[in-house]
């Protein structure tokens, strides 16, 4: 094995590891901040280095139920979007992962309109929590390349579609040092695309998604259920096997001074990062301060985060969405189910920051902090709030 | 993972649809036929939504196919016959 150090962005990173992965079929409709994945790509087929078969349709509906013909036709498919356009996706999302079509999809996240905003947030992500899709989200470039390569392969065994997003502008347009691997390394690393079925294989021929009425339904969803839970062995065994590749280390999160943290936050995304230099500055200060950033949102690895936040005072789970339960944020909601079975629970609350885009910065991390030690100390903090907000 | 002959209800079978009684859909009545009262006109053979009147070779009423009736009773609404030869009764 020999990496090589290159500079690319975000997107970039994605879209060089869905050109090693060798796509029978890519189609896309550009939608900010994704659509440089999609014109690197269309470079890609345009210079010969990639040889899938490359579809522009009108809509993201179009492009998502163009995925599910293709799959269903036994082609390893990719798409990549993010925001309105896996919004428009959406009714067809369901039938992808119904129909257990392993199709992947690289995206930038960003907020969902009203009011209309092009900048980063979780919305979209956490808008296609029901839809039985692998969501696994990255905290820099290298991480997207390095997920996404991983995504295939999860998806592919367990036969249930993935998407592998990072944070819209934040990490999809920065230019960082990515260590990626040959070509042909990152493509047995995935291998070949075996499909379940092909509606092309005319010697077996099948019918998919037919009517299925109550003597059926259940049964066709308890197997869907069971794959996703299955999914969290693929996940780690497919991390190890990465890990051989490439000496970096993937789990359902990267713990970051966790094991002795007497408060800590959970987060997903390129905030984790910021909030690394928060807490070597509470650690100068003998605070015992940690981070949970969560790589895995689907399946949710709820029994592993219960234990690694079993012997944390006070958390608080930062949502970079709202998710409207009036009640936290999406994070937060499911972190708390985790949290359920734990003898001694810790203290938990809920700050939701940098929608559309907002800055989160080390200031505003160091006011969590102070929050979450405040509840430590049995203080009275708001239970529900916003970070950085101007009102 | 076990494996689960319910995977994405992919049917390998052909024709499975013969196999698919939608009778289940009947929820406590179905019609039953009084043949001395039949004037056979087929009102009722039209208006089944689910074709689940038989008819023989000669054209004539020939009774329910009850693995297909579901039971809605409108072939017993419309028999024009007096008295009915269709009446929905318990099943
Ligand atoms: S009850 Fe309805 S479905 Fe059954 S035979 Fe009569 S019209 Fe047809
Ligand atoms: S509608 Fe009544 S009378 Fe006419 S064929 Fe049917 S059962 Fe006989």
């Amino acid at each position: 094995m020999t990496m090589k150090r290159v500079a690319l962005t975000g997107n970039e990173a994605m879209a060089l590891a869905m050109r090693q992965a060798k796509p029978d079929v890519f189609i896309g409709y550009p939608i900010t901040p994704a659509s440089d994945i999609l014109s690197a790509i269309a470079k890609y087929v345009a210079n010969g280095e990639m040889e899938a078969e490359f579809m522009t349709p009108e809509s993201e509906h179009s492009v998502a139920s163009a995925l599910f013909g293709a799959s269903s036709a036994g082609a390893r498919s990719f798409t990549c979007t993010a925001s309105q356009g896996l919004a428009l996706m959406h009714e067809v999302l369901h039938i992808i992962s119904g129909a257990r079509l392993p199709i992947v999809i690289s995206s930038s996240s960003r907020s969902l309109s009203s009011p209309i905003n092009v900048h980063g947030d979780h919305a979209d992500f956490m808008d296609m929590r029901d839809a039985s899709f692998i969501q696994i989200f990255s905290e820099n470039s290298q991480d997207s390349y390095d997920n996404f390569l991983q995504g295939v392969k999860i998806a592919e065994s367990v036969r249930l579609p993935a998407i592998i997003s990072s944070d819209g502008f934040i990490t999809s347009h920065n230019l960082e040092p990515v260590e990626v691997l040959k070509d042909d390394e990152a493509y047995d690393f995935v291998g070949e695309f075996k499909p379940a079925y092909s509606i092309l294989d005319i010697q077996n021929p099948i019918t998919i998604n037919p009517l299925s009425l109550p003597d059926s339904f259940m049964e066709i969803k308890k197997s869907q259920s069971d794959a996703m839970a299955f999914a969290k062995k693929e996940i780690i065994k497919t991390a190890k096997e990465y890990q051989k590749l490439s000496g970096r280390e993937y789990g359902f999160f990267r713990p970051y001074k966790l094991k002795d943290a007497e408060i800590a936050i959970v987060v997903m995304g390129s905030t984790a990062e910021t909030a690394q230099s928060v807490i070597d500055e509470l650690r100068k200060k003998d605070v015992k301060a940690g981070i949970l950033a969560l790589r895995v949102f689907r399946p949710f690895p709820y029994l592993k985060i219960a234990e690694a936040l079993k012997n944390c005072k006070a958390i608080c789970i930062m949502d970079r969405s709202d998710g409207f339960s009036g009640h936290g944020g999406p994070l937060f909601v499911e972190t708390s189910a985790a949290l359920y079975d734990l003898k001694n629970k810790p203290k938990i609350i809920s700050r939701i920051y940098g929608l559309g885009g907002r800055e989160i910065n080390e200031e505003m991390i160091k006011s969590v902090f102070e929050d979450i030690k405040k509840l430590s100390e049995n203080k009275k903090v708001e239970r529900y709030g916003y970070v950085g907000l101007k009102i | 993972m076990k494996k689960n002959k319910y995977f994405a209800g992919i049917i390998k079978d052909p024709g499975s649809t013969l196999k698919y009684k939608t009778y289940v859909w009947r929820d406590g009545l179905k019609p039953s036929w009084i043949k001395k009262n039949c004037t056979n006109c087929l009102t009722c053979f039209i208006n089944c939504p689910d074709q689940a009147i038989k008819v023989d070779k000669d054209g004539n009423m020939a009774g329910h196919n009850l693995d297909y009736c579901k039971g809605c009773g409108i072939c017993a609404q419309v028999c024009p016959a007096k008295p009915k030869a269709i009446v929905m009764k318990k099943e």
